[in-house]
């Protein structure tokens, strides 16, 4: 029987409504009791000061294996979700080949238990390929394993598709999780179009490009009564959209990136491919409509969209360069920097949209420290102040705009399924 | 020789003081003297080498260039990206630095994409010209035609200056406006609304869409080309539409002051922008505009350079 009694932390489980100083003992994996006192057989972790929550959950990051390796892999992958927290992660189908069969969906799962860091969920492809034709064989990649399912990367383009993958998904009671974007608003674009884009000369991308596919997308969820889920929102009328939605009764939810809270299209001035993302940043009046989504829970997940690059490849002329950044070992550090600190979110808030709201989402085991509970949890330093070094991190790429920022707070130890995964050095 | 500037490159005119703006225009109509001369040649960048990197077909623009360092003792070295390593899947950065291990002084820069001279001012330690990137900038051209304004009106602040045409696409515009403003002058922008945003008022110029009504309150008109080739969709209907709303011909300029000012950076498309009886016409400064580009260049080389 393998005991870890962890001493003396402020333990938040948004699931459970806890949020006190106590004592948690894990038993063989599992969460086993509350306050309980140290016996000698206890491996022992002194939390004074601490915070003590559920193993943080995101919901979509991009691993890149199989055939992008030269960016990341399952194993570069995960030890950086580790290292940000994080004790699972759902990774998006657009690898190469992509995850649209069992095997495949089968063959991320050995890598992650060969890596052997976190727990991995898949998100399978809508369609076969992810070409946008076909509905790929979703009952087939649910008995795999997949616990939703996007053609992320691309958006599921064609509305027919879309319905019909409402509808068959209802049936495993999946989420459709979809990149919003209309492609004929965004074509060459490579940031937000605005006032910024405008004066550098530099093709844009309308927030209606989004907004669009978004009240497609509402329509199509309200007549099939299939579940949708928004990736990464990143307008102020996209929020909008899916707060009138949720008031409605349609089963939507939305999940929203660090990047899109903390950035602006403002930073491209730099014309630094680090800045380059999609949906792209946005302008000021947008991260403030998110900001307030957050808070009355329009937006109910905060997640990374990590998404490596290599160097060679950011380090391009600004539309030949890929979008995307790295997220996971910075997520958290951003969070309590520039949500928390500043009052806008309060604990248990913030920590709701990174373990039971998108473990709830994706209808999946984790996402809480109630008594049985599998024990992946999260001991949080929140008063530690550091300095983020890319070139420090676990992930494969360097594709941070984050290098060198100062963060308050990160992950100190990370455990899962009873096991610490990760230990930060300072 | 004496003006001081302090920048190591020259990426655009949005990072220029006026003072900086203005040194360079000093420096220019002491070029414009030198020109003038029957020995043309100084020994200012005697041993320097400067090469043109064009990712982007042009003429007028290199041979300027080319023709302002050798006035000032310089060589030149033309590089274009068609038949390069480029095409053998060479990056754009390790070219350059491939070149710049040559031991070259500087790199004049034109490329299709907006930020590539300060990607190339980024990871190369020699002095970076911008001669053109996209719709960005094209500083150069900018000072250049600021110089012909202020030549031929005598200053800047007060006046009163239209872009007229492709806003959205075009690098001149995007550097005359910065000039423009910080030497005092009021801009208008005027075309149609699908090349011309409204967005553009948040940074204190006018725009406008009907030429006819701005027209007389003008010193200054500077037609800027259609720029075809960087439109993904047609903004306009028609170019036969476009010339009825916005040519520049002789009806339009008897509605004008009298002593209307009409630029238009080269190359212009007779019948589009401006008619031949305009282009050629005496308010006209277009070939002034090209004999300034050189003195303009010469003392952006000088000052980047000369030191």
């Amino acid at each position: 029987m393998k005991r870890l009694l962890i001493q003396h932390g402020r333990v938040i489980d948004p699931a459970s409504r806890l949020d006190r100083v106590m004592n948690l003992l894990v038993i063989d994996g599992r969460i086993a009791a509350y306050d309980a006192h140290p016996s000698p057989h206890d491996e022992l972790i002194d939390a004074t000061g601490k915070i003590v929550c559920p193993g943080l959950i995101d919901m979509h990051v991009h691993l890149r294996e199989p055939g992008r390796e030269e960016d990341e892999t399952i194993y570069t992958g995960t030890a950086a979700a580790l290292a940000g927290g994080f004790t699972a992660v759902a990774c998006m189908p657009n690898t190469e080949p992509p995850l649209d069969t069992q095997a495949t969906v089968e063959f991320i799962q050995h890598q992650a238990e060969r890596a052997n860091h976190c727990h991995v969920y898949v998100i399978a492809c809508v369609s076969k390929n992810r070409e946008g034709k076909e509905l790929a064989e979703l009952g087939q990649l649910v008995q795999a394993g997949a616990v939703g399912f996007s053609d992320d990367g691309a958006p599921v383009y064609d509305a027919e598709l879309m319905r019909r993958a409402f509808e068959y998904a209802l049936m495993f009671d999946k989420p459709i999780l979809n990149h919003e974007e209309v492609r004929e608003l965004t074509h060459g674009g490579v940031m937000h179009e605005g006032l910024v884009s405008l004066l550098l000369g530099l093709p844009g991308m309308p927030a209606c490009a989004e907004e669009v596919m978004i009240s497609r997308d509402i329509a199509l969820a309200e007549t099939t009564g299939g579940k949708l889920h928004v990736l990464h929102v990143s307008t102020a009328g996209s929020v909008e959209l899916i707060r009138q939605a949720k008031a409605r009764g349609i089963r939507v939810t939305t999940e929203i990136c660090p990047h899109h809270f903390t950035l602006t299209d403002d930073n491209l001035r730099t014309f630094d491919a680090n800045y380059k993302m999609s949906p792209p940043l946005r302008a000021r009046h947008d991260i403030e409509a998110c900001l307030a989504g957050l808070v009355d829970g329009t937006i109910e997940v905060i997640c990374t969209d990590h998404a490596p690059h290599a160097p060679e490849k950011k380090m391009r002329e600004l539309d030949q360069a890929p979008f995307g950044i790295l997220g996971l070992e910075t997520c958290l550090p951003l969070v309590i920097t520039h949500l928390i600190e500043p009052g806008i979110l309060d604990w248990p808030t913030a920590l709701a949209k990174l373990t039971c709201n998108p473990a709830r989402i994706l209808n999946i085991p984790k996402g809480t420290l109630a008594i049985g509970a599998d024990a992946d949890i999260t001991i949080i330093d929140p008063d530690v102040h550091w300095t983020y070094d890319v070139h420090q991190s676990r992930s494969r790429s360097r594709n941070s705009p984050y290098h060198g920022w100062e963060f308050r707070g990160r992950a100190e130890k990370v455990i899962v399924m009873g096991q610490v995964k990760y230990r930060w050095n300072g | 020789m004496t003006a001081q500037f302090a920048h190591r490159h020259l990426l655009g005119i949005e990072g220029l003081s006026e003072h900086d703006i203005t040194a360079l225009l000093d420096l220019a109509e002491e070029a414009v003297e030198v020109s003038r001369q029957v020995e043309k040649k100084k020994t200012t960048l005697k041993g320097r080498t400067l090469i043109n990197l064009f990712y982007e077909n042009s003429t007028r623009t290199r041979t300027s260039f080319s023709l302002a360092t050798r006035r000032l003792g310089g060589d030149t070295i033309d590089f274009t990206a068609v038949g390069s390593s480029v095409s053998k899947g060479e990056s754009f950065i390790d070219t350059a630095k491939n070149i710049e291990a040559m031991g070259i002084d500087a790199v004049v820069v034109r490329h299709t994409t907006p930020g590539t001279p300060q990607l190339l001012a980024q990871h190369l330690g020699v002095s970076v010209i911008n001669a053109g990137d996209g719709p960005h900038e094209h500083p150069t051209q900018g000072l250049l035609d600021i110089l012909s304004i202020r030549e031929r009106c005598g200053r800047i602040a007060g006046l009163t200056v239209a872009l007229v045409g492709d806003i959205m696409y075009s690098r001149t515009a995007r550097s005359n406006i910065w000039g423009l403003k910080k030497l005092g002058a009021h801009v208008i922008l005027c075309g149609p609304s699908t090349l011309v945003s409204q967005q553009w008022q948040e940074i204190g110029v006018e725009v406008a869409h009907n030429l006819d009504e701005i027209l007389p309150r003008c010193d200054v008109v500077n037609l800027l080309r259609i720029q075809f080739e960087r439109q993904a969709t047609r903004p306009f209907p028609s170019v036969r539409e476009y010339a009825l709303l916005y040519t520049m011909n002789g009806e339009r300029l008897e509605r004008a002051k009298n002593n209307i000012l009409i630029l238009a950076p080269g190359p212009i498309n007779r019948g589009v922008e401006v008619t031949p009886e305009v282009a050629d016409g005496p308010h006209s400064a277009i070939l002034e505009q090209v004999n300034n580009g050189v003195a303009v260049r010469m003392a952006v080389l000088w000052q980047l350079l000369g030191q």
